[in-house]
């Protein structure tokens, strides 16, 4: 099936959980247009992170569904893959078994798997890493390898919990970078996760307000600043005006 | 560099402490101050020792095949148990209780009952051992599956992993450490539970050797097989720790590093 270039790739349409009395979503909607990046921004207890378990399919919601490509795939793991600022990878696994593992969770052959992983591993920055153990590498190799993973496990979503919240402030800025050249390359859709204005901003194409309690998306901003953005566009007004938006909103 | 002397004080010390002893132990004998049949001197142990090498060799081939057949089974039945016990919490519930209670009954007094239910050949020194090895190593691989990262394992269950992959992919793995941390220790047991049970009942090993030359006063002959026994328990541990070397790699690696 031919996607066009501005289709919607993933929706989430009426999603409610509750965990025994305490009500965490309620009536959650939100579209990923192919290609794009939105962020995710809530205040700790709005429920991201059960947003997030029900997207990948680990949790399934009350009411509501969630389509990949149309597709229902509601309480289905194995579509939409995630990564957390903990990288997670195996110590006991060698970087590209790390990254293997997707493939070899869905069946396909060790030989295979571990060809198809190398194969990535220059784009991903990650050459002559492949057979070390993921405690010989930097932290942000080590984000950059759990992010291959990441993609391999996903059918062009990727789900992104705060990833670069536990690099340096250098790094990190790197990192969102290479982040959105690689996104760009490998035409992957990207739900971010953060409690960072900034990094929010910054790398955005929409942002996503998620609050209360319940939680629900309280506000939809789109951030219409052209890529690829200036180095000094965290200076500009335009920038401060996106951030007063984002915290008048998250006030209420 | 600064800390390369202390590491190789800290690795002789205990060189230095057995070297001590052995001192004080043939001044003491030397001097005449206990008399050579109550403490015989470190020279008639090794005196004894090459002695009766050809015989101790046949003994220790017949005690170290009950030790290995017994820690092999032990360790067969502490995987299975212990993989089912968490695969199925009420197994684990229900059998653990059981499996200490297993462990405070006292080795010699199960021996004597093993040896009349099933004579005097090998079968009843290798259950014995079998008893004494499977509980370290089943309490410490159930420890190891419960310390897998529930991150980690939730990650594989998002990338539609079921629960025999993320046995083979997260929990068998995160477990090895303390596995061999468990077999350790049992390996050790395995020499000694094989010679308590010998003493009890039998015609060959290195028991039925002590028992005869305990009743025969022969002290010196019986401090060499004591001796012996606690080399051959050194070396099994060593054994096991080199198998942890080659089976975890990525451990090894890290150790180098340190460095």
């Amino acid at each position: 099936m031919p996607i066009s270039p501005n289709s919607v790739l993933l929706e989430a349409r009426g999603i409610s959980k509750s965990f025994g009395e305490n009500k965490v979503l309620e009536n959650v909607d939100f579209t990923l247009k192919k290609g794009e990046l939105v962020c995710l921004l809530g205040v700790s207890g709005a429920g991201k992170t059960t947003l997030f378990n029900i997207l990948s399919g680990l949790i399934t919601p009350d009411s509501g569904q969630v389509l990949l490509n149309g597709v229902n795939i509601t309480g289905r793991p194995g579509k939409i893959s995630y990564m957390l600022q903990k990288d997670l990878l195996l110590p006991y696994r060698t970087v590209v078994d790390n990254v293997a593992l997707p493939l070899l969770v869905r069946g396909v052959p060790k030989k295979q798997a571990r060809e198809k992983a190398a194969s990535y591993f220059q784009k991903f920055g990650l050459q002559g890493t492949e057979k070390k153990y993921p405690n010989k590498l930097s932290g942000g190799m080590r984000q950059r390898a759990a992010l291959l993973r990441t993609y391999l496990a996903s059918d062009g979503v990727a789900l992104l919990d705060e990833p670069f919240s536990a690099l340096d402030t250098i790094t990190k800025s790197a990192m969102h970078e290479w982040y959105l050249d690689i996104m760009r390359e490998i035409e992957l859709t990207t739900l971010f996760i953060t409690h960072d204005m900034d990094e929010a901003v910054k790398l955005s194409d929409r942002i996503c307000i998620l609050s209360g309690h319940p939680g629900k998306i309280i506000c939809d901003i789109p951030v219409t600043e052209p890529r690829p953005r200036a180095h000094d566009f965290n200076l500009s007004s335009a920038f401060l005006d996106y951030k007063r938006q984002i915290a008048e909103n998250l006030i209420l | 560099m600064t800390k390369k002397l202390p590491s190789i004080i800290s690795k002789l010390a205990p060189v230095g402490t057995l070297l001590t002893v052995v001192l004080i132990w043939a001044a003491v004998t030397g001097a005449s101050l206990v008399p050579s049949f109550m403490l015989p001197s470190p020279r008639d142990v090794a005196k004894a020792f090459f002695g009766d090498f050809p015989i101790l060799m046949h003994h220790a081939s017949v005690t170290l095949t009950e030790a290995f057949l017994g820690l092999l089974l032990g360790v067969l039945l502490a995987f299975l148990l212990a993989t089912l016990m968490d695969r199925f919490p009420i197994l684990y519930k229900a059998l653990y209780p059981l499996l200490v209670i297993t462990q405070t009954i006292p080795t010699i007094a199960v021996a004597p009952l093993l040896v009349l239910w099933m004579g005097f050949g090998m079968a009843p020194k290798i259950t014995l051992v079998v008893l004494t090895t499977f509980f370290p190593v089943a309490v410490s691989l159930l420890d190891g599956y419960r310390s897998a990262d529930p991150d980690a394992i939730h990650l594989l269950r998002s990338m539609g992993a079921g629960r025999v992959k993320i046995f083979r992919y997260i929990k068998f793995p995160s477990s090895l450490g303390s596995f061999f941390a468990g077999l350790k220790v049992s390996a050790s047991y395995a020499v000694v539970g094989a010679v308590i049970a010998e003493w009890l009942g039998g015609f060959e090993g290195l028991g039925v050797y002590m028992t005869r030359v305990q009743k025969a006063y022969a002290f010196d002959k019986m401090f060499s097989v004591v001796i012996f026994i606690t080399l051959i328990s050194l070396l099994l541990m060593w054994g096991v720790m080199g198998i942890k070397m080659l089976v975890m790699p990525w451990e090894r690696k890290e150790k180098e590093k340190k460095k």
